[in-house]
């Protein structure tokens, strides 16, 4: 297990070289998605603003809906950044990846069987950042960029700058290593023996 | 069954009372945010010196490190501000207003929302909309419970959605017995994965009708950790599930090693003949709690 330091947007070299169970720290711009954004995009058939969509091509998204302090000249200020559950956005994983051209997805518990098929035919791969743990993932945020969507706030589309962003588990990589169901079918394992023995 | 307390002075709310509570419902809801009780980071030192496994270990170095940086730089120690939900026990010798109660709770999530500013996680069911206090119809969820004493207490739990969402009930057969209660508890955690973001306190409910079995649950993943339930047969079942829920290797972010439970809380109250009701509610590792308690119309303590 390797550790790599990688700067957003990711080139097709370093999500080629990553293995489940390496860790990342990740410097550069990453886009906030989730529930409400993502079921008016691919459900409601809404298209993204155009200023988006070329910046999506390539690039990483969090899984998340941050707390924020709207200042007055309309900009936002972080209160708090941190991770949602991934397995709820997970049939918008492939049309994310084709679609619009994501790469990387970042979110917490890993996808479905669908999402990750959409991972390994897409060549992408999945980083877990660890869940509640927003103060520390706060402090990573240097800014943020721009948001769109703001009518579903806090459910906003979000682009922050971020720095030393990290500790990320690649727990999903791009030929089809899979950390969460490793530990699950163990798991299986261990489960089945206990219940028999009790 | 408890005896009303004697030799108290009753005492009744005034206007005063139910200004402390709008107040005290903010400090509670930014602090219970921000600051983690010291069960609960006893229960994460705890975890990391037995982990054996080394990406286990990592993972809750950094669990531990998240708590010190909410501590030093003041911020949320999760960004979900949950659905927030109140344990209010009320004792006999106190008389107030309940319908002047609620709405002073409510409006202090609402100031803390505003004022913080936090997230408002709240939104109508069916149309999706946020409101952007953090309350709404019938939120926070209040339960009541009447005690003996002269005091009123405020619990504040901000239910995390990561966890909530792997929340279970079933009624099983008189036939399943205790093994099936056991039975149904592994495979809920197992099902639960990495999603409720383990380690988790497991809180169990068992016995009553299907809505307080679920209340039970709630009840009991509210509890302080390592507050063991005063039945012993219980407290034997806490002790081994505690156990075997270690033992099935889900881990810490649900990455594999020996801790998937801080902790397993039962709540059990009787039943119906036929019936043999259980439900699962887990806490979050960041196990948000925090508390006021009124003992006059003045401020009252804040505690965990």
């Amino acid at each position: 297990m390797a550790h790599y330091r990688l700067q957003a947007p990711l080139t097709d070299e370093d999500i080629s070289q990553l293995q489940a169970g390496d860790t990342v720290t990740l410097d550069g711009i990453i886009f906030g998605v989730r529930d409400a954004n993502l079921i008016r995009l691919f459900d409601k058939g809404v298209e993204l603003p155009d200023d988006l969509i070329p910046q999506l091509d390539g690039a990483i998204a969090l899984h998340t809906a941050p707390g924020v302090k709207k200042l007055e000249d309309g900009t936002y200020e972080k209160v708090s950044v941190g991770t949602t559950t991934s397995y709820r956005m997970d049939r918008f994983t492939r049309g994310l990846m084709d679609t619009y051209g994501v790469r990387v997805i970042i979110g917490k518990g890993g996808l479905l069987e669908e999402g990750c098929q959409a991972l390994v035919d897409e060549k992408g791969c999945y980083f877990t950042i660890l869940g509640g743990s927003a103060a520390l993932e706060t402090t990573q945020v240097e800014e943020i960029e721009d948001v769109w969507w703001e009518d579903l706030m806090p459910e906003a589309i979000w682009k922050f700058r971020v720095k030393d962003f990290g500790p990320l588990i690649v727990s999903i990589d791009s030929h089809g290593g899979n950390k969460y169901q490793e530990v699950k079918n163990e798991a299986r394992k261990n489960l089945d023996e206990i219940i028999n023995n009790l | 069954m408890s005896t009303p307390a004697k030799n108290l002075e009753v005492w009744h709310a005034d206007d005063s009372f139910y200004k402390h509570v709008e107040e005290a419902c903010k400090t509670l809801y930014i602090e219970s945010l921000k600051d983690l009780p010291p069960d609960v980071r006893t229960a994460l030192e705890k975890a990391y010196e037995n982990e054996e496994l080394e990406s286990g270990k990592e993972i809750l170095e950094t669990l531990i490190k998240t708590v010190s940086t909410a501590d030093d730089e003041k911020l949320l120690i999760c960004q979900d501000t949950g659905i927030p939900v109140y344990f209010v026990k009320i004792g006999n010798q106190v008389r107030l207003d309940g319908l002047r109660l609620e709405e002073a709770v409510r409006k202090g999530t609402e100031r803390a929302t505003l004022e913080h500013p936090l997230r408002s996680s709240i939104v109508n069911t069916l149309s999706r909309k946020n409101h952007g206090t953090s309350t709404g119809n019938q939120v926070p969820v209040m339960h009541y419970e009447f005690v003996p004493g002269n005091e009123v207490e405020l619990l504040i739990v901000p239910k995390g959605s990561g966890s909530e969402n792997m929340s279970y009930m079933t009624m099983l057969t008189p036939a399943a017995g205790i093994e099936g209660i056991k039975k149904y508890v592994l495979e809920c955690v197992f099902e639960s994965g990495a999603n409720p973001c383990p380690p988790t306190i497991v809180g169990i409910g068992i016995g009553g009708s299907a809505d307080k079995c679920a209340a039970l649950a709630k009840k009991a993943a509210a509890r302080e950790v390592a507050s063991p339930n005063p039945d012993p047969e219980v407290r034997k079942l806490e002790e081994e599930l505690y156990e075997k829920i270690n033992e099935i290797g889900i881990g810490a972010h649900g990455l594999g090693g020996s801790t998937t439970a801080l902790a397993v809380q039962i709540e059990a109250a009787d039943t119906h003949m036929t019936m043999n009701p259980v439900a699962v509610n887990m806490m979050c590792w960041p196990a948000r709690r925090m508390r006021a308690v009124f003992d006059s119309n003045e401020a009252p303590a804040i505690t965990y």
